[in-house]
């Protein structure tokens, strides 16, 4: 997934990208109301073909490849070699797609499961907590933890990789589930924190004092007032760590060998030599992937969308 | 009586939240021990084994500067390395930036059909970089691929094999992954122009063109910087798809300098040298992002005039 999560070396706008007075507390990074949109073509005003071609090409480029692993995804692989690859079979079959699911698909599904869920979970708890810390600690170390974070985003996954392999050997983690939980929910917490900070600081002081004075202690005002509401910021936080989890591929590879704790992408790999020439159930793999996110988009695209840019854009 | 008085006044101040009491330290721990045991101290650590010699296997054991040496000067691929990085970040940007600024414009559009293609330009974001590898790995590929089905003679079949056009391939495929992310970028900061500017430009006459550059260019000048730094510092650090569909060949056409760092480390058992790799890469990452940010601070206080 973008290079977002790998790379995040940024980025001067991320502080203040999240705008803090959404209305209604509406999901963080959300396009405005169409009140403030520009460009709207209004009756009379000429169509702009330029533009018009550009987006139709566009179309067709991102089109083209989804189209063809599709209609590949349910062909034989001698049907792919004797016709047009790129007109759908006359005689579809689902026989890729079954041995693919025969081939432990669901184990590797479900392992992928297994890490999103604890890594996101995990991350959210722990950046809410530091978040609240961070803005109302009265010392000065919330602002030099902050300052320890924002340097945190901009080291990237890449480069380390290899001292989190001595460390996982070391921990005697290697290829299990939890030498890809705990490095990847260490490396999503410098961006998780920045944007919940930037939501937790707009809660209201006297909120925070009311309960003081109600006698409420530090966990209860974590779990009554900052958790709900901080709410919509943890949710485009979780989605958009939990995409970069779901399809991040450096930490299993490097991390994990056997075939029970492989996840979804690593098998993905794995199936290719695997299936050797057997592309369609190569293809079916790369179909039956992103199933889950694809129904994730339909019904929750504007959840996905914000998640996606959560904390890059204004 | 003293003591009395102190805490009647602490307990004032309490109250008027000039000495309020903020959680203690316990609750940014946990955070702070993952984030320092599994990024902090790796980012250490990576710099510590490019001064030892650690082939997989073994345990690691102290050499000095001798990585360094043999990377740096006795290592001719090294530089071949960093040309072909430079190669491909420079032109990923050129790819990718351009497109992405305009389909973002694009998206931010009222019209219905626009709304409608943004819903599918997001689709490549669904698959995973091995996903988009392996679709492409078939769709170029000579036998039952594009090439194979298009009637074309021109068009070349061993894109992913002939050394003098991977590179391109790989700038298309990457950008093709990440162009709709930075389009999205774009479209949140277009939405962010007051529609009074535009309204103000067509009544003085301003054609399209020039609203493009007199007044959509410069109100993105955040998003600019903002994407132009992922972008660069991406492309710089960027690993998946080059491996999944190259693995370094053909003839070591696109082994940047992640890759690089990955083939040396883990396929030839030398994490010493690729530590050394690894440390260049960070160093380059921080200087660019350092220089991006130092930039885009240096304009801050004009386009907070220029965009009230």
């Amino acid at each position: 997934m973008p290079h977002a999560a790998s790379t995040e070396s940024r980025i001067p706008t991320a502080g203040t990208a999240l705008d803090p007075k959404q209305p209604d507390g509406g999901v963080v990074g959300l396009p405005r109301p169409a009140a403030r949109r520009p460009q709207g073509r209004k009756t009379g005003e000429k169509p702009n073909i330029l533009a018009g071609t550009l987006g139709w090409v566009w179309l067709a480029v991102i089109i083209l490849p989804i189209y063809y692993i599709v209609i590949t995804s349910f062909r034989t692989s001698q049907d792919l070699r004797a016709n047009n690859q790129l007109i759908p079979s006359s005689q579809p079959t689902i026989a890729p797609f079954i041995r693919v699911i025969e081939n432990d698909f669901f184990h590797f599904f479900f392992n992928s499961v297994v890490v999103t869920a604890s890594t996101v979970a995990v991350v959210l708890a722990l950046s809410l907590m530091a978040a609240y810390y961070i803005v109302r600690s009265t010392s000065f170390g919330g602002t030099r933890l902050f300052q320890l974070i924002l340097l945190g985003i901009a080291i990237p996954v890449q480069a380390t990789i290899i001292p989190v392999y001595y460390l996982i050997r070391q921990l005697g983690l290697y290829d299990t589930l939890w030498a890809l939980i705990l490095p990847q929910i260490a490396f999503a917490i410098p961006l998780s924190v920045l944007i919940i900070v930037n939501f937790v600081r707009d809660i209201p002081n006297e909120l925070f004092e009311s309960m003081r004075v109600d006698g409420a202690g530090e966990w209860k005002i974590l779990w009554s007032l900052v958790l709900p509401m901080a709410k919509p910021a943890l949710m485009t936080v979780g989605i958009y760590q939990a995409l970069q989890v779901w399809n991040g591929f450096l930490f299993p590879l490097v991390l994990t060998q056997s075939r029970d704790v492989r996840v979804l992408p690593l098998s993905l790999w794995e199936y290719q030599g695997q299936f050797g020439i057997d592309v369609p159930a190569t293809l079916a793999a790369v179909v039956l992937s992103a199933v889950p996110l694809f129904i994730a988009y339909v019904v929750g695209r504007r959840y996905i969308v914000a998640g996606l840019t959560a904390g890059f854009s204004k | 009586m003293t003591t009395i008085a102190s805490h009647i006044v602490n307990a004032q101040g309490k109250v008027n939240g000039k000495r309020r009491q903020g959680p203690t330290f316990l609750m940014a721990l946990p955070a702070v021990l993952f984030f320092g045991l599994f990024a902090l101290v790796p980012l250490g650590g990576v710099l510590a084994i490019s001064f030892m010699e650690w082939n997989i296997l073994g345990s690691p054991s102290w050499v000095g500067t001798d990585n360094w040496d043999t990377v740096i000067n006795d290592r001719p691929f090294t530089w071949r390395a960093l040309t072909l990085t430079l190669i491909f970040v420079v032109g990923s940007y050129l790819f990718q930036a351009p497109i992405a600024l305009l389909l973002g414009v694009f998206m931010a559009g009222q019209q219905k059909y626009r709304a409608f293609l943004s819903v599918l330009y997001f689709l490549p974001l669904l698959f995973s970089s091995v996903a988009v590898g392996l679709t492409f790995q078939s769709l170029l590929s000579p036998y039952y691929g594009i090439s194979a089905a298009l009637p074309f003679d021109w068009l070349p079949s061993d894109w992913l094999s002939n050394s003098d056009i991977v590179m391109y391939v790989m700038i298309f495929v990457v950008g093709w992954c990440f162009i709709p992310f930075h389009a999205l970028l774009y479209q949140a900061g277009v939405r962010q122009i007051p529609a009074d500017m535009y309204e103000a430009a067509t009544i003085d006459g301003a054609g399209r063109v020039r609203q493009f550059f007199s007044i959509t260019l410069p109100q993105l000048r955040y998003t600019i910087i903002t994407s132009s730094t992922l972008m660069l510092v991406g492309s710089l650090t960027y690993f998946d798809l080059i491996f999944v569909l190259t693995g370094g060949q053909p003839q070591n056409a696109v082994r940047i300098l992640p890759l690089d760092m990955y083939i040396t480390g883990f396929s030839a058992n030398n994490l010493g040298h690729a530590s050394v790799i690894a440390v260049i890469l960070v160093a380059i990452g921080l200087t660019m992002s350092l220089l991006l940010n130092k930039f885009s601070g240096s304009t801050k206080m004009e386009s907070d005039k220029a965009g009230a």
